[in-house]
């Protein structure tokens, strides 16, 4: 039994353009780690069977939607999951299509890590670039290029190599703290849950020992005390009759009672009086725990307020910078008012500013073409009705990001990350 | 420097409370829906961790196809009133004998199709703007793509082709007037993970998942329970079978296991060894291949 309360949790996204075997690859991972359920298996086999393919197609076990089925495509996220005695994994499975950034970044947006698929007969090519880029901007701590189809290129480790050196080239500039290269094929199985006996010459490990072993106790930010406060619970019994406990998930750091803290907006400070569950008072809790804490002073506090360490403090802005991602058919106006959440906080913006579009094919700045349309990403600057209190994405996934709101359809426009 | 790590049960558990503690701040009205099975168990008692130490802030919904185990009922009623939440019951029945619903006939009639329509009566007549279940991405091809916040339309459908971007854990419950939720706090957890936080946890369930001595018969390959609401055919002998059931719906259409899993270790060990899915004992997921979109469109959960 305490085996498996050890397990982590590694959240994952796939990327690769279309037909670069990304359907295969997570097939082959659930099928080789033994995920598949019989009933999942026969189904599919009885798919392969009514459309006269030769193999049972691994690639059917993540095909989800019907329309999808029809066109034989992948066209939204879809979400896998599968276990091995050491971890579990969440896969966010994102389509590889020219239009759909929109769909990689929601996937990527939570994940520890990236695979990002290379045909190993074609090389590095445009989207590449775009997955890549993506990647970086999410911020996603760790990033893997499975080099595919080694089996059409006779395993060949100089073809290997000089994908890994022109990819090694352009990601250098990028930022992206670890980065790892796997020969794999998906169909055959090299390297991907199994060690390969065509490529001796590789001396690392398979796909799935990877994602098993890789270190991510340090993808979230243990150093900044972030405390969004999400719910104030008053439970109005005559036990707990002047019980008040600000319930929320932690974004950042390690708090502790005796912490000395201050509520943001209003500045005042307290001192961390406990720490709460269900289960008891704790003596310490971090990101990403969602706790209830208590303070020694009465103090106005409301969802939205952020509590923070008096001596590390978010910046406290209403004029802020961001990367865009565009999500809508309705381009971004210039000017346009929206609506913002961030953390727990609610408020509105004006897009004061276009600064640059970012051609994710090359990642030069478009200064003369500032439309920024679906799938777009680029540089603005916002004017928010009430100051948020932000860190760099860079430094912090949770108070770094925000999302744009259209006001008249409520629906989600753009995905935020703060500069 | 000391590491921070959660195993992957608190972080499941953490990120579910934070869903629902989300819920109780955006909307104005929420509902859990409770059918008395073990992931809507889980799910209210995520909800009673969240805000501990008050009470839970939401009503608790059990939409009734008037076929359940006795046992479960039991259980229901039990669990809730030492939560000390209100329940709700939307009828089924009730549906039928209004003319809402028409019931199927048959020997394979289920009223899981016309769940839908109590549940959508249910969410109206309350004027729930957020319906909180137990659903997970794992159980079904369909679901997999399904969000935390399901955008719903003001007749309760679901697009596939449209459906709010969801990125890190900004979730986003703005709607028009009449529009409401489904939220899904448990969509990141497995079979096996809602076995192992039960058992992590020590969470009372109903008797029916654990093993135990039944009259049953044999259709079409599944165990099914011979009560009173299921139309035998003469051929389909009754016998005492040692089951178990993986999950609990309405008595018509679910399942049972042959097991002798009469603890939480041994029904772990049954879980890691099976090789069905859990919704393979469902009978009404199995009309056609796509069977589950088809309902969640017309709004079922
Ligand atoms: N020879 C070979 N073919 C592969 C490999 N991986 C995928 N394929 C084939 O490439 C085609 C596209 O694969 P699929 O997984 O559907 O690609 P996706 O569009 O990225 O999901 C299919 O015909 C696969 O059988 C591989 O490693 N070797």
């Amino acid at each position: 039994m305490s085996d498996y309360l050890d397990m982590e949790l590694l959240r994952f996204s796939t990327a690769g353009s279309v037909d670069d075997g990304k359907s295969t690859l997570i097939g082959r991972m659930l099928y080789d780690s033994k995920s598949i359920f019989e009933d999942q298996y026969e189904a599919i086999e009885a798919s392969s069977k009514k459309k006269g393919e030769e193999h049972v197609n691994l690639a059917l076990l993540t095909d989800g939607l019907r329309s999808e089925r029809e066109q034989g495509i992948t066209i939204d996220v879809a979400y896998r999951y599968f276990a091995t005695p050491k971890r579990k994994f969440i896969i966010a499975d994102t389509p590889g299509h020219i239009q759909y950034t929109r769909n990689m970044v929601t996937g990527s947006s939570t994940s520890n890590l990236s695979i990002i698929l290379i045909d190993a007969r074609k090389g590095i090519i445009e989207q590449t670039y775009r997955h890549t880029f993506i990647a970086s901007l999410l911020g996603i701590p760790h990033v893997v290029f499975c080099v595919n189809k080694m089996d059409l290129v006779d395993y060949s480790e100089e073809t290997f190599h000089k994908i890994k050196r022109e990819t090694e080239a352009f990601v250098s500039k990028l930022g992206i703290k670890d980065i790892t290269f796997i020969p794999i094929s998906a169909l055959k199985g090299d390297n991907v849950v199994n060690k390969s006996e065509k490529m001796d010459w590789y001396q690392g490990g398979t796909l799935l020992y990877f994602l098993e072993n890789v270190h991510i106790g340090s993808d979230y930010n243990h150093i900044d005390c972030r405390f969004p406060v999400q719910y104030v619970i008053r439970p109005q019994s005559d036990e707990f009759h002047d019980y008040r406990g600000y319930a929320g998930r932690i974004a950042g750091g390690v708090f502790k009672p005796g912490d000395k803290v201050i509520a943001l907006p209003s500045g005042f400070s307290s001192t961390i009086k406990s720490i709460d569950t269900f289960n008891g008072s704790i003596d310490e809790a971090f990101a990403p725990m969602s706790v209830t804490l208590t303070l020694e002073d009465e103090i106005d506090i409301s969802r939205g307020d952020m509590i923070v360490r008096d001596n590390n403090r978010p910046d406290v802005a209403q004029d802020i910078d961001i990367m865009v991602c565009w999500l809508s058919e309705k381009p971004l106006q210039l000017n346009g008012k929206y609506a913002v959440k961030h953390t727990s906080a609610d408020v509105r913006c004006v897009v004061k500013e276009i600064k640059y579009k970012v051609d994710i094919n090359t990642l030069h700045r478009m200064e003369d073409d500032r439309e920024i349309k679906m799938n777009d990403i680029g540089r603005i600057s916002i004017r928010t009705t009430k100051p948020l209190f932000i860190d760099e994405y860079k430094r912090n996934r949770n108070t770094g990001s925000l999302i744009l709101i259209d006001e008249a359809t409520n629906d989600t426009v753009g995905a935020g990350m703060i500069l | 420097m000391k590491s921070y790590n959660l195993n992957h049960l608190k972080e499941l558990e953490s990120e579910a409370m934070f869903v629902v503690r989300e819920v109780a701040a955006q909307f104005e009205n929420p509902v859990l829906l409770f059918s008395g099975g073990k992931d809507s168990i889980v799910c209210a008692h995520i909800a009673r961790k969240a805000f501990y130490p008050a009470k839970v802030p939401f009503p608790l919904m059990h939409v009734d196809t008037g076929h359940n185990f006795p046992e479960t009922m039991e259980f229901r009623d039990k669990y809730v009133k030492e939560l000390g939440a209100n329940l709700i019951v939307a009828s089924v029945q009730n549906c039928i004998d209004n003319g809402l619903a028409v019931e199927e006939k048959g020997f394979n009639a289920s009223r899981n199709g016309i769940q839908t329509v109590a549940l959508l009566k249910g969410i109206e007549e309350n004027k729930f703007d957020a319906a909180m279940g137990g659903a997970r991405r794992d159980e079904e091809k369909a679901r997999a793509k399904e969000r935390f916040f399901s955008h719903r339309d003001e007749f309760g459908q679901w697009d596939p082709k449209n459906q709010r971007a969801e990125l890190w854990n900004t979730f986003n419950g703005m709607k028009n007037f009449g529009e409401n939720f489904r939220v899904f706090p448990i969509s990141n957890w497995t079979e096996m993970d809602v076995w192992q936080y039960i058992l992590a946890e020590e969470i009372e369930l109903p008797s029916l998942y654990f093993s135990h001595q039944r009259d049953c018969f044999m259709r079409d390959g599944v165990v099914m329970y011979a009560s009173d609401v299921i139309e035998r055919r003469s051929e389909e002998k009754v016998e005492k079978m040692t089951v178990r059931f993986r999950t609990i719906g309405d008595m018509t259409c679910t399942g049972a296991v042959f097991s002798d899993a009469d603890n939480l270790e041994k029904i772990i060990e049954e879980v890691a060894s099976t090789r069905t899915t859990e919704r393979g004992t469902r009978s009404d997921d199995k009309r056609s291949e796509a069977a589950m979109e088809d309902r969640k469109k017309q709004g079922y959960f």
